[in-house]
């Protein structure tokens, strides 16, 4: 590197990185961890926290919890981050694809092979739960795929138009729900492998002797595994290429030879699929479905696509894990603020980054 | 002159309630390089646009190969072989430089031969190979630009003002990569405002006022006579840097 281009660095390195100015104390390590990487702050923030307030034990199990309940919120956000971060579409219809999952995979579990479900043995049980997880996948990703054609396609570029008609198709699907399923709850027993907790051993200091609920074990690794292997899909492939180029300017992306339209329609199946993911792995953790329970999170959703930057991934997993957290603690420590705690995560996080945690797009 | 691999005829395009192109006539030469030359305004940027189907034309056609594409989505144009290089460069800061490259070559995989050619074409495409995009100077973003381009062969660059902004080293070196894809046989209609530069490259030239083309010829003639220059584009050679 020449001398010239090692002083241009080093300018353009201090313009964006004001704490440069602190040197190299602790001080100035701490202010380039936060700035540089605020969700890794603001995660080990909100889980330091709570320790002081909270005894050890408890605190375990609420973390558990709470990582469980945020990879799920990020299975079903991730999708519309994808959505929004792309295709520039504000899908507010996005909360009936939560619920259609959720329908399709009970269907599975409760009517399709209810017998598989209520056994105890975990491989016979899996007879039933991939089946209904597939399956919720395919329901929502085909209707994703109908609803795209029909209701998206014509109003790409105008976000009032957007809002209209993707509350009116919210509506229409729900109605529809309600047409096929009926008009009440339906219980979704959790198959029996997955009832249940582990018990930590003794010997592990802290945490020893507190039961970990499977299923919420099981939805952490499942929420880790969708978050790689999108994470390796955005980053490693040439799909993951066209995406991350699509989110920048897709006018250059059609220029250079590719139907960004075609693009658009997969990421919105694929979205969908992950919404109807989330809604089955939902439905087994609450035990009890209704139409509206899409609508019921899609305050959390849009909490966690904003805090996270909108089109980001990372962002979406990192924020559904804070928005997972806050409701545990905060619910725990005082129920009835869990719900605003939420929200005064977005608000805070907002004031110190108006972008979120890590933005993808400029807004 | 050689047969025209790119046709205009009697284009117009609009861009929302504006008219841009009144009937744009031009024919880019196989295997040259034609200068379209014109005051800002004049709706060279729009030409190309609209010769790549990023704006709707109104009337007239437009025919490549012979076949007319006038219409048509602009991947479909795009993958005939027409590779277009926008004033803004249209890089994608937040990929890397290799991701940039690996977009461009839409086969899906690049020639390892054509990428050692462009490394000597454009050193700096080598040397920040895992940079952000976004990272490089203008100079380096307009090699990068014009190296995603000619990736894969194409029949047809369509470049839009290579020099703007640039350092006048800088101006020399992407000269000197023209020339090199001139002796390549690639066909190369470049929207220009510094003159030098098109005189020092061009083969052919057009000059569009008003959405139409005022003049066509050879820009060697053109590069002889100054009081043309001067009443095509308003400056004197000495001025029109």
């Amino acid at each position: 590197m020449s001398a010239l281009e090692k002083t241009l660095d080093n300018k353009s390195a201090r313009r964006e990185r004001p704490w440069k100015a602190l040197g190299k104390g602790p001080r100035a390590r701490f202010a380039a961890f936060r700035e540089e990487k605020p969700h890794l702050f603001l995660l080990a923030l909100m889980m330091l926290v709570p320790l002081f307030m909270i005894n050890p034990t408890t605190w375990a199990v609420l973390t558990i919890s709470g990582l469980a309940m945020g990879a799920m919120v990020f299975l079903m956000a991730s999708g519309m981050t994808l959505t929004f971060g792309l295709m520039n579409v504000l899908n507010l219809a996005h909360g009936a694809f939560i619920s259609l999952g959720a329908f399709a995979g009970a269907t599975v579990l409760t009517v399709w092979l209810n017998g598989y479900s209520g056994d105890s043995s975990l491989l016979v049980n899996l007879v039933a739960i991939l089946p209904a997880l597939g399956f919720a996948l395919a329901v929502a990703g085909l209707v994703g795929l109908l609803f795209e054609r029909l209701v998206i396609k014509p109003v790409y570029g105008d976000h009032l138009k957007q809002i209209l008609v993707t509350v009116g198709g919210s509506i229409i699907l729900l109605e529809l729900i309600q047409v096929i399923w009926g008009p009440n709850e339906i219980p979704v027993p959790r198959p029996d492998a997955l009832r249940g907790a582990f018990i930590v051993s003794d010997a592990i200091p802290l945490i020893g002797g507190i039961a970990l609920e499977k299923y919420r074990l099981i939805a952490v690794l499942l929420g880790l595994a969708v978050y790689g292997l999108m994470t390796w899909v955005i980053d490693r492939t040439r799909v993951g290429v066209l995406i991350r180029a699509g989110v920048e300017d897709r006018e250059m992306v059609e220029v250079h030879g590719y139907r960004i339209r075609l693009l658009f329609l997969g990421v919105f199946v694929a979205g969908s699929a992950l919404a109807g993911l989330g809604g089955a792995m939902w439905a087994m953790y609450r035990e009890i479905i209704t139409a509206h329970m899409g609508d019921e999170l899609m305050i959390s959703v849009i909490v966690v696509i904003i805090l996270g930057g909108l089109g980001s991934i990372k962002g979406c997993f990192y924020g559904a894990i804070l928005v997972g957290l806050i409701n545990l603690y905060v619910g725990f420590l005082e129920p009835r603020l869990a719900a605003v705690a939420t929200v005064g995560l977005m608000v805070g996080v907002l004031m110190w980054r108006p972008q979120g945690l890590i933005p993808v797009i400029k807004v | 002159m050689s047969d025209a691999i790119l046709t205009l005829s009697g284009v117009s395009a609009d861009i929302d309630q504006y008219h841009i192109l009144h009937g744009v006539d031009l024919e880019v030469p196989a295997g040259e390089l034609t200068v379209l030359l014109g005051r800002n305004g004049a709706g060279k940027s729009t030409t190309l646009r609209t010769i790549m189907g990023l704006t709707t034309v109104t009337a007239g056609e437009v025919r490549f190969r012979g076949e007319p594409i006038t219409g048509q989505p602009t991947p479909r144009i795009a993958r005939q072989g027409i590779a277009f290089v926008p004033e803004s460069m249209g890089i994608f800061s937040m990929l890397t430089v290799r991701e940039n490259m690996v977009l461009a070559a839409v086969s899906g995989r690049m020639d390892e031969q054509r990428l050692n050619w462009i490394f000597d074409l454009f050193p700096p495409i080598k040397k920040f190979w895992d940079r952000p995009a976004g990272n490089l100077s203008g100079g380096q973003k307009q090699m990068l630009a014009i190296a995603r381009a000619v990736i894969e062969p194409r029949e047809l660059l369509l470049v839009d003002e290579p020099t703007k902004g640039l350092a006048p080293a800088i101006i020399n070196d992407l000269a000197d990569a023209f020339e090199q894809l001139k002796s390549q046989n690639v066909s190369i209609l470049l929207v220009e405002q510094n003159f030098n530069f098109s005189r020092r490259l061009g083969q052919s030239v057009a000059v569009m006022s008003d959405g139409k083309i005022v003049h066509r010829g050879s820009m060697a003639d053109l590069a002889d006579n100054e009081e043309q220059q001067h009443e095509l584009l308003g400056l004197g050679l000495g001025e029109h840097q």
